[in-house]
């Protein structure tokens, strides 16, 4: 029942609603994520992003569907879905601070293991968790307590567990949130890399991030999507415009207000993007 | 550095277990012998509570549920043992006539008893465990119904006179398994079980906490959340623990009654609870040594300052433990390190080596 997705299975949701007391966060979304592809999804603060990720992941209760291939996940508990083949990392880098990047990477690697072998002591270093090192350049920081990475290292750790746990989906929420630019660069090339492989959804406010790495986009508003597509056709789509703008009138712009700078932000990277196109 | 570190605590433990079963009965007298066997049943116990709180995270208030299963199934034996084929003699003082209570009657086997100190606390803890940890009860909530459920085995057992002893408790036992408890050689003995038992916990511990399962207790304790997102379910982490820890307080409790030769619903309620929590913080909850030392350490306060001035130890105790909470959270294990890192000086760069440390101190 819980065999792990096949590589080549695609995330489909379909309708997903989710409601907190009455307050409908996410209100009938739909969107599909390929292999092949880095998926990005994208809105003001507030739209739902993070929600969408706590439905597909177990962790908010959630109607409609969430496929991966053909095994629904919705309903089930979070360490199913987990097994089933799908990982996440949180808004704010979650990892292990008191013990090393080996094993915090060990214990990542671990839900493949039997529990006999829990009661040994771990020897030398899987290659699994090699080749995640290697991947997203920890190697040289093997036996640094996670604590004291820097913010940048402490996402591409939570990357790294999410490799050597063999996720086949990968959702990521603000991978690059704090992050400089040859780091953000970094980080858009292992994701490109990953993706190859493997589903990848990028939650993200980066704009220019998006543009420079996303294959598809969807723009969420207020619990619902307002657009989708590449990233040109996104961009050019008048109701997204109208969003990142604040015209859409006094509803729309009350979830914008919440981080003016952040808007403006977004709204100066559209436009330029508008005037080259 | 981190290959050697074990292999440093195996070292501890040898160390540990020389002076306990050769150094202590060739220098102590009888008396002191006996009191440090008492203690090394609360250490025993302390043991288990490092296991699941410095490690595991759960604060186990009610340790004393399980010390009562372990004593209780002990000193029920070692009562009909004394009694012979008769009902014992405290039970014949309430109702001359009345048969032994059902409950009674199979502990009369040797290889009941032994099976029971084992099995119990793992069953009880197994259930209120899953129950507990399934539905992701925690921090106080947790604290305070396991400290709800001492009381109430306490009290149950206070008023159940006639089955249990009640207050006066169960007491006067002639023989272990067949060994005559009045003789000194076979005290000695009992006591060279109890501290090899210490010491075998501490051994299982040590090859818990260098395992992937101590990893994984820390990293549960530490975010649970995120573990679930690896793919575990942190309650099963959390039962091994908590399962682990009953069973060496059963243990303790039961090597208990031979070596006191009385069990009361005081030493399994609410005070005698905390009491063992006490000794854990004081020495250290999450290091190896920490629990059974600071264990031993409040035993033997509690034996001398509590007999020759009672009034004030009960708020020596309650100093000490504020003390060590406020400047020492991690116990009196954590003061070689905080000694090394204040000789190293200000001035040089700690984060590093102050963060291995931490480290070191969770895979030791
Ligand atoms: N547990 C919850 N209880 C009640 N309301 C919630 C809960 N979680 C989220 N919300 C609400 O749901 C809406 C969507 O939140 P969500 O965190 O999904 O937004 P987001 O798109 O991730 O925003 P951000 O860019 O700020 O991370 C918000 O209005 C938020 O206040
Ligand atoms: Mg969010």
């Amino acid at each position: 029942m819980t065999t792990p997705s096949s590589s080549g299975d695609s995330l489909v949701v379909t309708d997903l609603h989710v409601e907190f007391s009455g307050f409908v966060a996410v209100g009938g979304v739909s969107f599909d994520a390929h292999p092949g592809e880095v998926r990005f999804l994208i809105g003001p603060n507030g739209a739902g992003k993070t929600t969408c990720i706590d439905a597909i992941t177990g962790l908010s209760a959630a109607t409609g569907s969430a496929k991966l291939g053909e095994q629904e996940l919705l309903g089930r508990p979070v360490h199913k879905i987990v097994r089933l083949g799908v990982g996440r990392t949180f808004q704010t880098a979650s990892v292990f601070n008191e013990l090393s990047v080996l094993q915090n990477l060990d214990i990542a690697a671990g839900r493949h293991r039997r529990w006999t072998s829990l009661l040994r002591t771990r020897r030398g270093v899987d290659p699994s968790i090699m080749q995640a090192l290697e991947e997203t350049g920890l190697v040289d920081e093997l036996a640094t307590p996670a604590g004291i990475l820097s913010h940048g290292q402490k996402q591409w750790l939570e990357i790294a567990m999410l490799l050597v746990q063999d996720a086949q989906v990968l959702l990521l929420d603000e991978p690059v949130a704090g992050m400089s630019h040859d780091e953000r660069t970094a980080t858009g090339e292992l994701l490109q890399r990953i993706a190859a492989k493997r589903i990848v959804l990028v939650v993200e406010h980066d704009m220019d991030f998006m543009r420079r790495y996303a294959t598809r986009v969807t723009v969420l508003h207020q619990g619902k999507v307002l657009s989708q597509g590449t990233v040109a056709e996104v961009q050019a789509d008048p109701k997204v415009q109208e969003v990142y703008l604040g015209t859409a009138g006094a509803a729309t712009t009350a979830a914008m207000a919440a981080v003016p700078e952040e808007a403006a932000a977004e709204l100066a990277n559209l436009q330029e993007e508008d005037s080259h196109a | 550095m981190t290959k050697l570190k074990p292999h440093l605590s195996l070292g501890g433990i040898g160390v540990f277990a020389v002076l306990l079963l050769a150094v202590a009965p060739s220098v102590l007298t009888d008396h002191w012998l006996s009191n440090l066997g008492k203690y090394c049943c609360w250490a025993i116990a302390a043991v288990g509570i490092g296991l699941a709180w410095g490690r595991g995270g759960m604060l186990v208030m009610g340790q004393g549920v399980f010390f009562a299963l372990g004593a209780y199934s002990m000193a029920m034996h070692l009562t009909l043992e004394t009694a012979g084929d008769g009902v014992p003699g405290f039970m014949v003082l309430y109702d001359p006539l009345a048969p032994l209570p059902a409950f009674w009657e199979p502990f009369r086997s040797t290889a009941f008893t032994l099976l029971a100190i084992v099995v119990l606390p793992v069953v009880a803890a197994g259930i209120l465990g899953y129950a507990l940890f399934k539905r992701r009860v925690k921090g106080a909530y947790f604290a305070i119904l396991t400290q709800a459920l001492a009381v109430a085995l306490a009290t149950l057992v206070s008023s159940t006179i006639r089955e249990t002893g009640g207050d006066t408790g169960l007491s006067d036992f002639k023989y272990f398994f067949g060994y005559v408890l009045n003789d000194p050689a076979n005290r000695t003995m009992v006591y060279l079980i109890t501290a090899g038992l210490l010491v075998a916990c501490l051994l299982v511990v040590w090859q818990l906490y260098r395992s992937r399962f101590g990893e994984l207790l820390v990293a549960t304790r530490d975010a649970e959340e995120r573990v679930r997102f690896l793919g575990y379910d942190p309650a099963n982490v959390k039962l091994v623990a908590f399962v682990g820890a009953a069973l060496m307080a059963s243990i303790g409790g039961a090597m208990f009654v031979p070596i006191v030769g009385i069990i009361t619903p005081a030493e399994i309620g609410a005070a005698a609870s905390i009491l063992m929590i006490a000794g854990v913080a004081f020495g250290g909850r999450a290091s190896l040594f920490g629990p059974a030392l600071g264990a031993i350490a409040v035993g033997w306060g509690q034996s001398s300052l509590g007999s020759t001035w009672p009034e004030g130890w009960t708020y020596i105790i309650g100093l000490l433990f504020i003390v060590v909470i406020l400047f020492l959270p991690k116990g009196l294990s954590s003061l070689p390190a905080r000694f090394r890192a204040a000789r190293r000086g200000p001035g040089e760069p700690l984060a590093a080596p102050a963060a291995t440390r931490q480290l070191e101190g969770v895979t030791s």
